[in-house]
């Protein structure tokens, strides 16, 4: 329970940075986001907008501490302000609708990595200097080193464009609108194909590496050569002895990439105009949207956080060195 | 970022550790060689090494080169406008009629310029860090840790893009973005190894014999962490070179010059994928691979030399069997 309780200490101090992160950096830009953006969108702001920005930038002439207590207060009582480029839309609003995207396409590209890749390099050190593994690592690891939003880019050209086997863009058919409904489903998985084939070809490398190594550093240990000398099944050795006992740095690595899927995602989304978090992120961006850009950037912060909490308690279940200490 | 770009991912499954165990990579001994002679030894006798330092020292004669290579501003329209590759234009030309192959001589200079001080810059700042910790412990140490922690677990890219599209414009603000998002990758790992050296007996006889902390430090604790300073850096510069990529591919970098992610955002703001236009996009991405897969190989160099136990059995060795230690001719032994 004290672990769990420190590390909730420990998100909590994060989100308290990031959130601080957000309140200074509008303030450490030369000239004032909203200023700026007036000048930028000449004409086309109303002046109601005007002060609705200036509300959710709470830039006024109160003291920086004041401006930050109200930022605060408002941040807690879930008001993110409304975005510029959807105005009078809150930012919540903007952001409910699409991180559910974001997971979707991010859950399920880590999900078949972290299988295929930890599967792959379980195999690959129990036969060491085997087929596996002279070929797969040097092979994944060249994959590993494209940008991953250049694989997208090649596999959107050559599977989207020039084979017209999948959709090139958007997470469902445009005219349809989200339902529960088979065909609906069987859309967006269409869709889904290659941006998560993308995410998935470059970060299966990793994986399989990490597991590798760990695998041989726990292939040497004294309880294999134990479980061996017993006759066990060779099999069972792998899976419930090295295997087993490898696994925790990967349930590690599992908890930093979430942060990967979450925000890392981002480029594959632009890519493939995902309608995803990172999508509207860079959108934002363009459009100057400071509003909707902070709002996205808490959220995915805070999904970040969130799920590696989630991490934390599932490891003190797998590991009973953390709950003995 | 590809998760293979990213060192905060990266670092740690390279070494295949959690978070809080302690390295457990051998630490050189000391020889009468200095060890970081032994590690270039290493790395000049280790094939994969070898071939990784010979295609880096291809991409960095190019972009010295690219003034005597391909005089002229890559930037001006040299022929008609989306040309497949032929003899006046080997790589082709964009949509706009620019020589392919002259953006991309010019896009390595900023690519690999910008990769280089990130990965300088960032190592840097993780090792100070990193020492700090390991050698003064306590309060400084669960502070520093408690920064270090936070900043690995912020989102790395849309940290990226907020603070990029919040600082003005420019190669500088693309420097210090990438080293405020990269430096706690590193900072961890060489923690954590500095905490296992600073705890070997020599370091407490330094102490004993009054030698003050910055050349403890500085003299005893770094050259004992050579090597893996040598590959956090090799990691941050990879993931220099890829997200500065990544952030010139959305625009959000430093547009006014040209490198290998303004190539990319180009060809795809030109439309290069929907007129098929292959030999745009296709370079710019294969460079920053290859360059990318060079400096891998010249970490899994690195790695082996140092640790022995990935150095790959000769033909197929059952898990279980020892390792054999093969004796290494002297002055290389380590």
């Amino acid at each position: 329970m004290g672990f769990i309780l420190r590390r909730l200490g420990f998100y909590i101090a994060a989100f308290w940075v990031s959130i601080t992160l957000n309140f200074i950096l509008p303030r450490l830009m030369p000239g004032d986001p909203v200023s700026r953006m007036v000048a930028r969108l000449q004409g086309e702001i109303r002046p109601e907008q005007v002060d609705a920005l200036r509300r959710s930038f709470g830039l006024d002439d109160s003291p920086v501490l004041v401006q930050y207590w109200h930022y605060l207060a408002k941040l807690f009582s879930g008001d993110m302000g409304f975005s510029i480029s959807r105005f009078p839309t809150p930012v919540t609003t903007v952001i409910s609708g699409q991180i559910g995207w974001t997971l979707l396409l991010g859950f399920s590209a880590l999900i078949i990595a972290v299988i295929i890749g930890n599967t792959l390099g379980i195999l690959a050190a129990w036969r060491r200097g085997g087929f596996l593994d002279s070929v797969l690592p040097p092979i994944l690891v060249f994959l590993g080193s494209f940008p991953y939003f250049w694989l997208a880019m090649g596999l959107l050209w050559l599977f989207g464009i020039t084979l017209g086997w999948f959709p090139l863009r958007h997470a469902f058919e445009a005219g349809t609108s989200p339902q529960l409904s088979l065909a609906f489903i069987g859309d967006v998985a269409y869709h889904l194909v290659l941006p998560a084939t993308s995410i998935v070809l470059v970060s299966i490398g990793g994986w399989l590496l990490g597991m590798r190594n760990t695998m041989i550093a726990t292939n040497a240990e004294d309880y294999i050569v134990m479980a061996e000398a017993k006759g066990l099944r060779s099999n069972r050795i792998m899976l419930r002895y090295a295997a087993r006992n490898a696994m925790l740095p990967a349930v590690t690595a599992f908890g930093m990439s979430l942060g990967f899927i979450v925000g890392g995602a981002l480029l594959t989304e632009v890519v493939f105009a995902y309608p995803g978090v990172g999508y509207q992120l860079l959108q934002a961006v363009q459009a100057l949207d400071y509003p909707l850009m902070q709002g996205l950037f808490l959220t995915i912060t805070a999904a970040v956080l969130l799920a590696n909490f989630a991490v934390d308690i599932v490891y003190v279940r797998l590991d009973p060195r953390v709950r003995a200490n | 970022m590809s998760l293979a770009q990213d060192p905060r991912a990266m670092a740690e499954m390279d070494l295949g550790i959690g978070p809080d165990e302690v390295l457990t990579t051998p630490v050189p001994q000391k020889t009468p060689k200095s060890p970081r002679s032994g590690l270039i030894h290493g790395l000049l006798s280790n094939s994969k090494s070898v071939a990784g330092l010979i295609i880096l020292a291809l991409f960095i004669a190019v972009a010295l080169l690219a003034p005597i290579i391909s005089p002229g501003d890559p930037m001006l329209i040299q022929g008609f406008g989306a040309e497949p590759p032929s003899a006046a234009h080997l790589f082709g030309t964009t949509a706009k009629g620019q020589d392919v192959l002259a953006l991309n001589l010019w896009g390595a200079r900023s690519s690999l310029f910008v990769g280089f001080i990130v990965g300088v810059a960032a190592t840097f700042v993780g090792l100070l860090v990193g020492l700090a910790s390991a050698y003064f412990g306590r309060g400084l140490d669960n502070l520093l840790s408690l920064v270090t922690n936070v900043f690995l677990l912020l989102p790395g890219l849309p940290l990226l893009v907020i603070l990029a599209a919040f600082l003005p414009q420019g190669m500088g603000t693309v420097i210090i973005v990438l080293v405020i998002t990269g430096w706690a990758g590193s900072a961890r790992v060489l923690r954590s190894q500095a905490l296992s050296i600073r705890g070997k007996d020599f370091v407490a006889a330094a102490q004993v014999t009054g030698e003050r902390g910055l050349r403890i430090m500085f003299r005893e604790i770094l050259p004992n962490m050579a090597s893996i300073v040598m590959s956090t850096f090799i990691a941050c510069v990879i993931f220099g070179i890829g997200a500065q990529a990544g952030l010139e591919f959305l625009g959000l970098g430093d547009m006014s010059t040209i490198s290998w992610g303004t190539n990319l955002y180009w060809a795809s703001n030109d439309g290069a994928l929907l007129t098929s236009a292959w030999w745009v996009f296709i370079p710019p991405g294969a460079a920053i691979a290859l360059v990318a897969f060079a400096l891998a190989l010249v970490n899994y160099g690195v790695d082996e030399t140092t640790n022995p136990r990935l150095r790959r059995p000769r033909g197929r060795v059952h898990a279980a069997a020892p390792t054999p230690v093969t004796a290494s001719p002297k002055g290389q032994d380590r």
